[in-house]
């Protein structure tokens, strides 16, 4: 997942011919001087310097960094300027993913679904998240592949945003997987915990065969003995690269019991493995930190809505901290809006997290979380220019998104109207609201139950 | 606003003191490094005393106070009056969120029928459920509670201080707001009312049929007073056969809808697109009620009509859910000059209730500001509700309910650091 896709190169380079402007002007240099950086891999930098060219981060350093020569200057001081959030788990796009035929869907992609111009993008761009997981619900116990994407500029598919260079046969995203009452049902769903933990790793152990006979059908066909290549099967392939550790398991679970179920899972099958909202992970933060599994959390202001989330804990970041946990921020968009994934960490501060490890839970944390942590999430050099401009300190209330770039592109500009009402709301700026957006979503997942 | 105080209030209102037991009140001071007093401008270093009764003794520089010796005095760098929740479904509504089952908690929307007027708060609230506790720990003081959005006319309101083991403890008025809705929301809950315009027919029906039935209960009363139709005490000597007038058999939906009527109890109409909301003002004008508009997220596009109508508004929360809702409204009705407080609403899923704190927060931070912000959660909806001889602001005489906190209520890392009510120190620990 290293190599940009050509599609982007395709998609910047030929409005920019089109257009007559000279292609060279996308390769200048562009240096933004005077905020306090927050680079996340580094300390704080007042008065800072950030240089970027070519879609990349070419410099961080101190006031004295030199400009290279044409580059074009911003003044920026008296901001702050930081990654680009990554939001490990979110629903914009109008995703969607398996059917209610079946619980299990590993075969299924998201990205086949997802909308590039659904309004709810802008949620996120003015909410400062260059990079998002979007998936499917919970509604299954596999509800389909996600998508990992980055919210660049003029996408007009899909592929555009992907970080995968072939979305044909790449791994593009991760699984993701569900257990708790979300994901029980009436047959062919299972009834209870046990029941889908059971067709769960029945699966695997039908994809550990699989691996086996294509390994062996490899060797054959190596050997020139005929046999020739196994037929394909779809579901397999997916689960195979969950067993190979190539695709991230994103596993919806709320109670300290079924996030131990998660941890035995992938105890048994050895794959790599993220506890998405994890309600009750503070009650089992010693086993997540041993197993290395990372938390990502959806913060809610109150506890209960269902019986699940009874056992949320203010002071769960703080804990997951201590524990030594990795933890990160997720909108679960429309659940929070996207607009406010700052004001996650900002809670979880107040209730004992670190400032360091907080904001680190918004970007280089949840990069982590997707794999993606050589690309994204903190300001270094040869990292991908994707970064925000806030007003102020990135904990506050008062703060506001003033800037949203990717690789080196403006996405969101709050001086711009066009931009700004995505930021604030009004009349028909979004078609549908986060809530209608959630119980549509459940409509989707559950109409033929 | 018009006369709260009827005769069945009051009656209630002693019974309900009867039942009660008094609070563990007692003398408390607070030291302020500033105190937002709300109906004034902020006090740098001040004191405020709670007195034994539960009110405030004293509000002052702290230069000047004279603390009583042996009394607890707690310190704090920010002091706001207690939180008054302008419009909430806590109580009657609770954190588990399930209709089914051995628990079942959603008690704010009763399905049988579009039209129930008679449905009493005080019937269903639970001073025990977790929520009350847990907007509290937030500095909600005083909740204006009772049924949800979701029928024309859904039940009763009541305004609870949120503290007491039972509603008799907790209950500040038992009734005080009838809750309606207008449009889509409503039909999708029923078969019927499954338009907008049918569901304002119905509603204009069941009001004339309340306005007759008040009028035959007044005709009844004034032929013979108590109405038993045997005489009417005139001593009509010449032995007219006519009889008296005979009361209506006791409809409590009928009168519940002839108190709006009467203006004792304020129609709080859930609104939300300009059409809903406009239609509200229409019947407002029909029938010459006491309109108090709820939810109202286009308000912003009818800001005049609301202002000459003199309508408040209890806007929703401002992390809003609700279609074409903006992080701005709040200001706008402020810069507009129309009254207007900061609810917390209804959620149907999670989380299951929102923080008053920092849903006023982003208005706040989105052109309300601090002050503004804060007013629109202490004394203006004290006021809206007719209560703010009571609670929303620090002034000598009302109740001693105030939130302590360590910086900018508003900001995310700041601390509450705790809540009083009417003198009693309900929590001290910082969270």
């Amino acid at each position: 997942m290293r190599k940009r896709p050509a599609s982007f190169l395709f998609a910047v380079a030929l409005p920019a011919l089109l257009a007559g402007v000279p292609v060279a002007a996308q390769d200048d240099p562009h240096v933004f001087r005077g905020a306090r950086l927050l680079p996340i891999s580094g300390e704080p930098i007042d008065d800072g310097v950030l240089v970027v060219q070519g879609g990349r981060i070419t410099e961080v350093g101190g006031a004295d960094t030199r400009s290279p020569r044409g580059a074009v200057e911003h003044d920026v001081s008296g901001k702050v300027l930081m990654p680009g959030l990554v939001d490990t788990h979110s629903h914009i796009g109008s995703v969607s993913g398996g059917d209610r035929s079946a619980p299990l869907h590993p075969d299924v992609r998201n990205l086949d679904s997802i909308d590039v111009a659904s309004d709810s993008i802008w949620r996120a761009r003015s909410g400062g998240i260059t990079t998002v997981n979007i998936m499917s619900g919970s509604g299954h116990l596999m509800s389909g592949q996600t998508a990992y994407v980055k919210l660049r500029d003029g996408a007009r598919t899909i592929e555009d945003w992907l970080y995968c260079d072939d979305p044909l046969n790449g791994i593009c995203g991760g699984l993701k997987m569900a257990n708790g009452t979300n994901s029980i049902g009436s047959p062919p769903f299972p009834g209870t915990r046990a029941k889908s933990a059971a067709l769960v790793r029945n699966l695997y152990h039908e994809a550990v065969e699989y691996r086996d006979k294509m390994a062996a059908a490899e060797a054959d066909e190596a050997d020139e003995n005929g046999g020739g290549p196994a037929r394909r099967d779809l579901r397999m392939e997916a689960l195979v690269e969950v067993l190979d550790g190539r695709r991230i398991v994103q596993h919806h679970t709320h109670r300290h019991n079924d996030i131990a179920t998660v941890l035995r899972l992938q105890e048994e099958f050895g794959f790599r493995v993220v506890v998405q909202h994890g309600t009750e992970s503070w009650k089992v933060a010693e086993e997540l930190a041993a197993a290395g599994v990372p938390v990502s959390i959806t913060w809610i202001d109150t506890p209960g809505g269902k019986e699940e989330t009874m056992g949320w804990n203010m002071e769960m970041g703080a804990i997951l901290e201590r524990a030594g946990v990795d933890v990160s921020f997720n909108t679960d968009d429309s659940v929070t809006d996207s607009r406010l994934l700052f004001r996650a960490a900002a809670i979880a501060v107040r209730y004992g997290m670190s400032r360091e490890k907080a904001i680190e839970g918004l970007t280089l944390a949840p990069a982590r979380a997707l794999g993606l942590e050589d690309r994204i999430g903190s300001l270094e050099a040869g990292k991908d220019a994707d970064f925000v401009i806030l007003s102020g300190d990135p904990l506050s209330v008062y703060t506001k998104v003033e800037q949203t770039w990717v690789e080196g592109t403006m996405i969101y500009d709050r001086a711009n109207p066009d931009h700004r009402k995505y930021a604030v709301g009004g009349y028909k700026v979004y078609n549908m609201t986060v809530h209608e957006d959630h119980l549509h979503r459940q409509l989707l997942e559950r109409e033929t139950r | 606003m018009k006369r709260l105080g009827t005769i069945s209030f009051f009656v209630a209102a002693v019974l309900l003191a009867a039942l009660a037991t008094t609070p563990t009140a007692a003398q408390v001071a607070v030291r302020a490094g500033t105190l937002h007093t709300v109906s004034g401008a902020p006090i740098e270093n001040a004191v405020v005393i709670a007195g034994a009764d539960g009110t405030i003794e004293w509000v002052g520089p702290a230069a000047e106070a004279d603390i009583p010796d042996g009394v607890d005095v707690l310190e704090a760098a920010v002091v706001t009056p207690g939180l008054v929740d302008a419009r909430s479904v806590v109580g009657l509504s609770g954190a588990l969120n399930s209709n089914v089952g051995p628990v079942r908690d959603q008690d704010q929307l009763e399905r049988s029928s579009p039209l129930q007027p008679d449905l009493r708060a005080i019937d269903a609230y639970d001073a025990n459920e977790t929520l009350v506790e847990w907007v509290r720990s937030y500095g909600v003081t005083t909740l204006h509670t009772g049924h949800g959005p979701g029928a024309l006319v859904s039940g009763q309101t009541m305004i609870a201080k949120t503290r007491g083991r039972n509603v008799e403890q907790a209950t500040l008025l038992p009734v005080r707001m009838l809750a309606a809705t207008l449009g889509n929301a409503v039909s999708s809950n029923f078969q019927s009312p499954g338009t907008s315009a049918k569901g304002i027919a119905m509603l204009r029906n069941a009001l004339h049929g309340a306005q007759a039935y008040l009028d035959q209960v007044r005709k009844t009363e004034e032929a013979g007073g108590d109405g038993n139709g045997e005489s009417n005490g005139d001593g009509d000597e010449d032995g007219d056969a006519r009889p008296a007038p005979q009361p209506p058999p006791r409809d409590l939906s009928k009168e519940a809808l002839g108190q709006v009527l009467d203006g004792e109890l304020s129609l709080l109409v859930t609104a939300n697109t300009v059409a809903e909301m406009a239609s509200a003002l229409r019947l407002q004008q029909e029938f010459g009620f006491d309109l108090v508009l709820d939810s109202a997220a286009e308000s912003y596009l009818l800001l005049e009509e609301i202002r000459e109508a003199g309508v408040p508004v209890l806007l929703h929360p401002t992390m809003s859910r609700v279609r074409n809702g903006s992080y701005e409204t709040a200001a706008q009705l402020a810069d507009a000059g129309i009254p207007f407080a900061i609810q917390t609403g209804f959620e149907g899923y999670v989380p299951k209730t929102r923080v008053l704190l920092w849903e006023a927060a982003i208005a706040a931070a989105n052109g309300l500001g601090m002050e503004r912000a804060l007013e629109a959660i202490t004394l203006s909806p004290a006021r809206i509700l007719g209560i703010d001889d009571r609670v929303g602001s620090i002034e000598v005489g009302k109740d001693a309910d105030l939130a302590l906190f360590d910086g900018d209520p508003f900001e995310y890392t700041s601390h509450i650091c705790g809540v009083i009510i009417e003198s009693e120190v309900m929590s001290a620990e910082c969270r």
